[in-house]
């Protein structure tokens, strides 16, 4: 698991890279907990790039990170989301509740 | 029912597995020759099986899981995914969307991914004696074969 993340202004942003699934899920969690608690950013953003694979583990992530965001009145905003994780959030439904946007690879 | 080829695997529930069993799945099914996005959703199903049986079956030990993959004629990928750890007392709650024991660490979307990404999926379960979870994908025929 590999981890950056760097502040522009009021904005965070988080890149996540290769598979997350349950193995790493809870080391992102609190990794990204703790940049938000840092820095208490307006926006959060979560960049899938180079995420590879993702699992039901990423949506508790996100939705761990969306809790974090909403307690500081803060927004969460996913980009450059591949083909495979968005078809794991439009399955879920989650995709509906947070802002997303595909990214081309 | 007839096969064309099959493998089986058995691993401890140790959570580095995830990434070994549906790669090992993805590799075994690669001679059917899936397009990409066949093979991220066999990937994903299997992750999902296989973290229930690490996080679920097994919440305090470390138990053995059992996985087969059979390729039977008409393209279809079957895959059995088995521990005997401390079963389900109720399939069809814990196959409901969002339903999970596992706390805020999980989604509750295991079973419904399962779902939506395979063909078919049957759970059988039985309280302390363990889950085997039935999964098949039919993939397309593509050119040539």
């Amino acid at each position: 698991m590999n981890f950056t993340s760097f502040v522009q202004g009021s904005q965070l942003t988080v890149a996540l890279t290769g598979e997350i699934d349950h193995h790493c899920a809870r080391d992102y969690m609190q990794r990204i907990a703790a940049k938000i608690d840092a820095y208490t950013p307006k926006v959060c953003v979560l960049d899938f790039r180079e995420v590879s694979f993702m699992d039901s583990s990423g949506i508790a992530v996100v939705i761990n990170a969306q809790r974090r965001m909403a307690q500081i009145e803060g927004q969460l905003r996913l980009e450059h989301i591949g083909p495979q994780p968005m078809k794991v959030f439009s399955a879920s439904g989650i995709d509906r509740i947070i802002k997303m946007e595909e990214g081309v690879k | 029912m007839k096969f064309e080829n099959y493998m089986i695997l058995e691993f401890p529930s140790k959570s580095t597995n995830e990434a070994f069993a549906r790669s090992a799945v993805a590799c075994f099914a690669a001679q059917l020759d899936p397009t990409m996005e066949e093979l991220g959703d066999i990937r994903t199903a299997v992750s999902e099986a296989v973290t229930n049986c690490i996080v679920h079956a097994y919440p305090d030990t470390i138990g053995t899981i059992l996985l087969r993959a059979r390729i039977l004629k008409d393209h279809v990928l079957d895959i059995v995914i088995k521990d005997k750890g401390v079963g389900i007392p109720d399939v069809e709650q814990a196959r409901r969307p969002m339903f999970t024991t596992g706390g805020a660490d999980r989604s509750g979307m295991g079973f419904t991914i399962m779902e939506s990404f395979m063909t078919s999926v049957e759970i059988s379960s039985e309280p302390g004696k363990g889950t085997t979870v039935h999964m098949r994908r039919r993939l397309q025929r593509r050119g040539g074969q």
